[in-house]
C-alpha cells in the first residue's frame, strides 16, 4: 500500500478507491447448469472409481437407465397422472382457501383475533402426523391424499396472504373510499392486486410443501403416484429407482417454480 | 355547492389537535389552509371530506352537488395515491367503474379530462413509467372525471421538485381559468398560497386554531411568480406563521 500511494503521489493525486457495488444480485443462467453438471460428474466418477461405494450413491448412469425403463414402460406416466392430478387438485383447495382466509384475516378485527392464533396453532403440525385421522375423515382413496395437500398448502398461503394484505399501501385504500368505491370494488380492485406479490411470493413456498407431502400421502392406500414409486424402492433398497424417482420431483419443483415466474412476470409487469 | 365548517374540534388519543374551528368555502373559490407542520391541516381535510370524524362539530354541504356529479368530496393526494397496476386509463376509469360508466361513455370522459391534463399521448403509461409530474396529473385528471362540486388538495404539489410545480401550479390556474372550482387546499408553502387562493387560513401550531383569514382580490390567473404585491402577502403570512413555526419545531412529538 505504501507503494502504491508513493507512485501516486508522483503523478499528482490519487485516484479514488471503488467501494460501492455488490449487493445485487443478477441472474446468470449458464452457472446452475455447470454447478449440476460438476456434481453429477463427480459422482459418475467416483462411483465409477471405487472410492463411492455402490451402497452409498448410486452410479448417475444407472439413475438414468432406471428413468429411461420407467418411460419406455410406460409406467412413468402411469405414476405421474395421479400424482399430478392429486397435487393439483389438494394444492387448489389448500390454497384458494387460503388466500380467502387470509383476507378476511387481513381485513377484519373479530376473524383476525379469532383465527391468528388458530393459524400459529395449526401451522407447527406436521401433516403427515394426521395421516391416520385424513384416512378415517375422508376415506382411503383420493380424499385423505387431497386433504393432506389441502391442509399442507392452506396454513403457509394464509400467513402469507394475510401479510401480503397488511401491506397494501393503506394511502390507496383511503383514495378508494374518498372515491365512493364499494367496500368489494376496494377489495377486488385494491386489496387484491396490492396483495399479490406477497401471495405469489407464499405460493412458492406452499407449492414446494406440496410436492413435499405428495409422497407423505401416497404412503397409504397409493397404488400408483411418484411417491408410490419412491416409497417401493426405498423400501427394496433399490436406490437407483428410489433416485429416479427423487429426480422427478425435483424436476417438478423446478417446473411449479418456473411457472410461478411466469405467472410473476405477467401478473406483476407493473413493479418497478 | 357550498362547505360550512361549524366549531371542529378534534383530539386523538385524549391530546387536542384542533379546536373549534369554523369557516366557510364558498362556491367557485379557492381557501388555502396554511399553518406549522403539526397544525392539523391535513386532519381537517380528512374531516371536511368524510375520512375522518371529527370529535366536535360538524361539516355542512349547503346546496346541490351540481348535475353530473359523481363524487361531491374528491381528493387530490399529496403521494398521488394511482394503482400502480393500473395504467394512465386504468386509474382513471377505476373511479367510473363503480357508477356503472363503461364503455364509450367512459371512453368520453376519459378522452376528455385526459386532454385537459395533456396527457392524451400516455393512456396506456404505467405509473412507473411517468415522471412526478406527470403522476400528479394523472390524479387530477381522476379527479376531474368524477365532476366534483370541491376538491379537496393535500399539500399536491409538495412531493414535486420546484419547477414541476411551477409549471403544475400554471396548469392548475388554466384549468380554474376555463372552468372556476371550488376548492379547500392544503399546503405548507406560502408561495403557492398567495398564487391559488382567494382566501387564506392561517392555522396557529397545535391545537390547531384559526389565527387570520387573508383575502386576495386579484384574479388568480393575473397573479405571477415574483409579483411584488404577491411578496408583500407572502411575507405577511410568514411573519403570522414564523413564530408558531418556531414554537411547534421545538415541539416534542406526543410529549
Amino acid at each position: 500500500m505504501p507503494d502504491a500511494t508513493m507512485n501516486a503521489d508522483a503523478a499528482g493525486g490519487r485516484a479514488v478507491t471503488f467501494r460501492g457495488g455488490g449487493f445485487a444480485p443478477r441472474p446468470q443462467r449458464w452457472v446452475a447448469f455447470v454447478v449440476f453438471t460438476v456434481l453429477i460428474a463427480l459422482a459418475e466418477w467416483g462411483t465409477r472409481e471405487g472410492w463411492i461405494s455402490a451402497l452409498t450413491l448410486p452410479r448417475p448412469s444407472d439413475v438414468l437407465t432406471a428413468f429411461r425403463d420407467l418411460i419406455q414402460t410406460g409406467l412413468l406416466f402411469d405414476h405421474l397422472g395421479p400424482s399430478l392430478s392429486r397435487l393439483a387438485v389438494g394444492s387448489a383447495i389448500g390454497v384458494v382457501a387460503g388466500i380467502m382466509v387470509g383476507i378476511l384475516i387481513g381485513l377484519f378485527s373479530l376473524v383476525r383475533s379469532g383465527l391468528v392464533p388458530l393459524v400459529a396453532a395449526l401451522f407447527p403440525i406436521p401433516k403427515i402426523a394426521l395421516l391416520p385421522l385424513f384416512v378415517i375423515w375422508f376415506g382411503i382413496g383420493e380424499g385423505s391424499k387431497y386433504a393432506l395437500i389441502a391442509f399442507g398448502t392452506f396454513t403457509p398461503t394464509v400467513v402469507a396472504t394475510y401479510g401480503a394484505v397488511d401491506n397494501v399501501d393503506r394511502t390507496l385504500i383511503r383514495m378508494g373510499q374518498s372515491f365512493g368505491l364499494s367496500w368489494l370494488s376496494i377489495v377486488r380492485k385494491i386489496v387484491l392486486p396490492g396483495a399479490m406479490p406477497g401471495i405469489l411470493s407464499g405460493l412458492r413456498i406452499s407449492l414446494a410443501i406440496a410436492i413435499i407431502l405428495l409422497v407423505a400421502a401416497e404412503m397409504l392406500g397409493a397404488e400408483y403416484g411418484i411417491g408410490a414409486y419412491i416409497l417401493e424402492a426405498g423400501s427394496l433398497y433399490d436406490l437407483e429407482r428410489l433416485f429416479a424417482g427423487v429426480v422427478i420431483l425435483s424436476l417438478l419443483g423446478v417446473f411449479v417454480s418456473a411457472a410461478i415466474g411466469m405467472v410473476e412476470r405477467k401478473l406483476l409487469a407493473w413493479r418497478t | 355547492m357550498e362547505i360550512r365548517l361549524e366549531g371542529i374540534g378534534h383530539s386523538y388519543d385524549g391530546f387536542e389537535v384542533m379546536r373549534d374551528i369554523t369557516l366557510e368555502i364558498p362556491a367557485g373559490r379557492i381557501v388555502c389552509i396554511v399553518g406549522p407542520s403539526g397544525c392539523g391541516k391535513s386532519t381537517l381535510l380528512r374531516i371536511i371530506g368524510g375520512l375522518e370524524q371529527p370529535a366536535r362539530g360538524r361539516v355542512l354541504q349547503i346546496g346541490e352537488p351540481p348535475e353530473g356529479c359523481l363524487n361531491p368530496l374528491t381528493y387530490i393526494f399529496q403521494d398521488f395515491a394511482l394503482l400502480p397496476w393500473r395504467s394512465v386509463y386504468g386509474n382513471v376509469s377505476l373511479v367510473l367503474e363503480d357508477h356503472g360508466i363503461r364503455g364509450n361513455e367512459a371512453d368520453e370522459i376519459i378522452a376528455d379530462v385526459l386532454a385537459r391534463t395533456k396527457l392524451s399521448d400516455f393512456a396506456k403509461a404505467l405509473p412507473k413509467q411517468l415522471s412526478g409530474g406527470m403522476k400528479q396529473r394523472v390524479a387530477i385528471a381522476r379527479a376531474l372525471a368524477v365532476n366534483p362540486a370541491v376538491l379537496l388538495m393535500d399539500e399536491p404539489l409538495s412531493a414535486l421538485d420546484s419547477q414541476t410545480r411551477e409549471l403544475l401550479m400554471d396548469d392548475l390556474v388554466s384549468l380554474y381559468e376555463r372552468q372556476p372550482f371550488t376548492a379547500v387546499y392544503v399546503t405548507h408553502n406560502l408561495g403557492e398560497a398567495v398564487r391559488l387562493g382567494h382566501s387564506i387560513v392561517v392555522l396557529s401550531r397545535r391545537p390547531g386554531q384559526i389565527r387570520e383569514v387573508v383575502h386576495l382580490d386579484r384574479p388568480i390567473q393575473e397573479r405571477t411568480l415574483g409579483d411584488p404585491d404577491l411578496e408583500i402577502r407572502q411575507k405577511h403570512l410568514w411573519e403570522l406563521m414564523r413564530a408558531e413555526a418556531q414554537a411547534a419545531d421545538a415541539e416534542l412529538m406526543n410529549a
